[in-house]
């Protein structure tokens, strides 16, 4: 019996190995196969990149890659350009709302110095200030003041809003009116909104003068109720409507002046040929 | 083109010369101006207007009683009329808004807002 079972278990180790033979046989088998394989995959890979049309194919796509990096840049450049557009655009809308309001602003006094020089009639003078006063300044009580040489006291010669009888006498030289005239510099309070009205210092204080001799005053005491404020432009305004005024102030006075001693010399004409 | 003729009523030749000034910057414009309220309707009986600006103290006849005429003429009651008034005559510029004044401005002139209110008025572009 141990001879039966020793014979089935060689038989069975020969079956056993016999197997094993052919797993191993068909394994290196296998494994030659993948390497005949990759060797044909490389082999095809190679022939593959070496074609003309491959080539071509790659060289296609490097050349858009350049050009998709070089419209990159450009879009960058545009979209720089773009922007520094856009800020001179506003800074050319900001200058433009600065011309338009320097337009206005000269338009305003070259129809101011127009009117002012418009005629040579003294009152006539005198009402065409006030109406620019308002219509351009703004002022709703206000008075122009002239120096008399001999005296050498400022008086009111026209006022609107307020009585010219209300409007103090000043001596040259005394209090806010006084030194205005004579120093010659404008005189602005320093706060709107603190000011309270007073015939003897008013807000504003403008000298009237023809180059360096002043011939009156200006004096504001109150602003139309739309005007809280003066605008730089104010400043410049007052000052160079100041000097038209005084200008016309002048003529006037001296056309005037000569009118009268004309008509009295040709008084005395007409009597003596008569 | 189209053309708009313009009535100033203003008894001031400063503001006249100030709102004619200012409406000249548009195309278009031509303008007439009259002394005071009978004045005004004298031009406005002989000749058509697209916009008159008024002021409301004037000696003759004033802008309030110029724009009541106005408003009650059917000939007319149509043109826009814009007052011109100082904020402090508040009470005056609601009646004549009342009365039918289109619009308004104040002064001191701001020649921009002269020519935004003709704009608007006129629905120039």
């Amino acid at each position: 019996m141990p001879l039966d079972d020793d014979k089935g278990i060689l038989n069975r180790a020969d079956e056993f190995m016999q197997v094993f033979k052919k797993g191993a046989e068909f394994t290196q088998e296998l494994l030659r196969e993948n390497e005949r394989l990759r060797f044909r995959i490389l082999e095809m890979e190679n022939i593959h990149s070496a074609s003309p049309a491959a080539q071509a194919d790659s060289g296609e796509t490097m050349r858009l890659m350049q050009r998709i990096s070089e419209l990159e840049s450009e879009k960058t450049e545009i979209l720089e350009r773009i922007r520094q557009i856009e800020e001179e655009n506003k800074d050319f809308a900001n200058r433009y709302v600065e011309i338009e309001s320097e337009n206005n602003n000269l338009a305003n006094l070259y129809i101011a110095s127009y009117q002012l020089h418009s005629t040579l009639d003294f009152p006539e003078v005198l009402q065409i200030i006030i109406e620019i006063v308002i219509n351009l300044i703004g002022a709703e009580n206000f008075a122009i003041m002239l120096l008399d040489e001999k005296t050498s006291m400022l008086e009111a010669v026209a006022s609107e809003g307020v009585d010219r009888e209300d409007v103090p006498k000043v001596h040259m030289g005394e209090g806010v009116i006084g030194d205005v005239a004579k120093t010659g510099d404008n005189y602005f309070v320093p706060d709107l909104d603190l000011y309270e009205m007073n015939m003897n210092s008013p807000m504003v204080c403008i000298p009237l003068k023809i180059k360096e001799q002043c011939i009156g005053v200006l004096v504001i005491y109150k602003l139309l109720m739309q005007k809280k404020a003066f605008a730089d432009v104010d400043f410049e305004l007052f000052t160079l409507l100041a000097g038209h005024a005084a200008t016309a102030i002048f003529s006037s006075r001296l056309y005037s002046d000569s009118e009268r001693k004309l008509n009295t010399i040709q008084g005395f004409l007409d009597l003596l040929t008569k | 083109m189209q053309e708009y003729k313009v009535l100033i009523v203003e008894d001031s030749p400063t503001m006249r010369q100030l709102i004619s000034f200012a409406l000249k910057r548009l195309r278009g414009i031509k303008i007439v101006e009259a002394n005071d309220g009978v004045d005004g309707l004298k031009k406005l009986s002989s000749e058509s207007f697209d916009l008159v600006f008024t002021d409301i103290n004037m000696p003759v006849m004033d802008g309030l009683k110029l724009v009541s005429l106005v408003r009650s003429d059917p000939n007319y009651k149509h043109i826009p009329i814009v007052i011109i008034t100082t904020e402090g005559a508040q009470e005056d510029r609601e009646r004549a808004l009342a009365l039918g004044a289109s619009d308004y401005i104040t002064k001191p002139i701001q020649p921009n807002r002269i020519l935004d209110v003709t704009r608007s008025l006129l629905s120039i572009p």
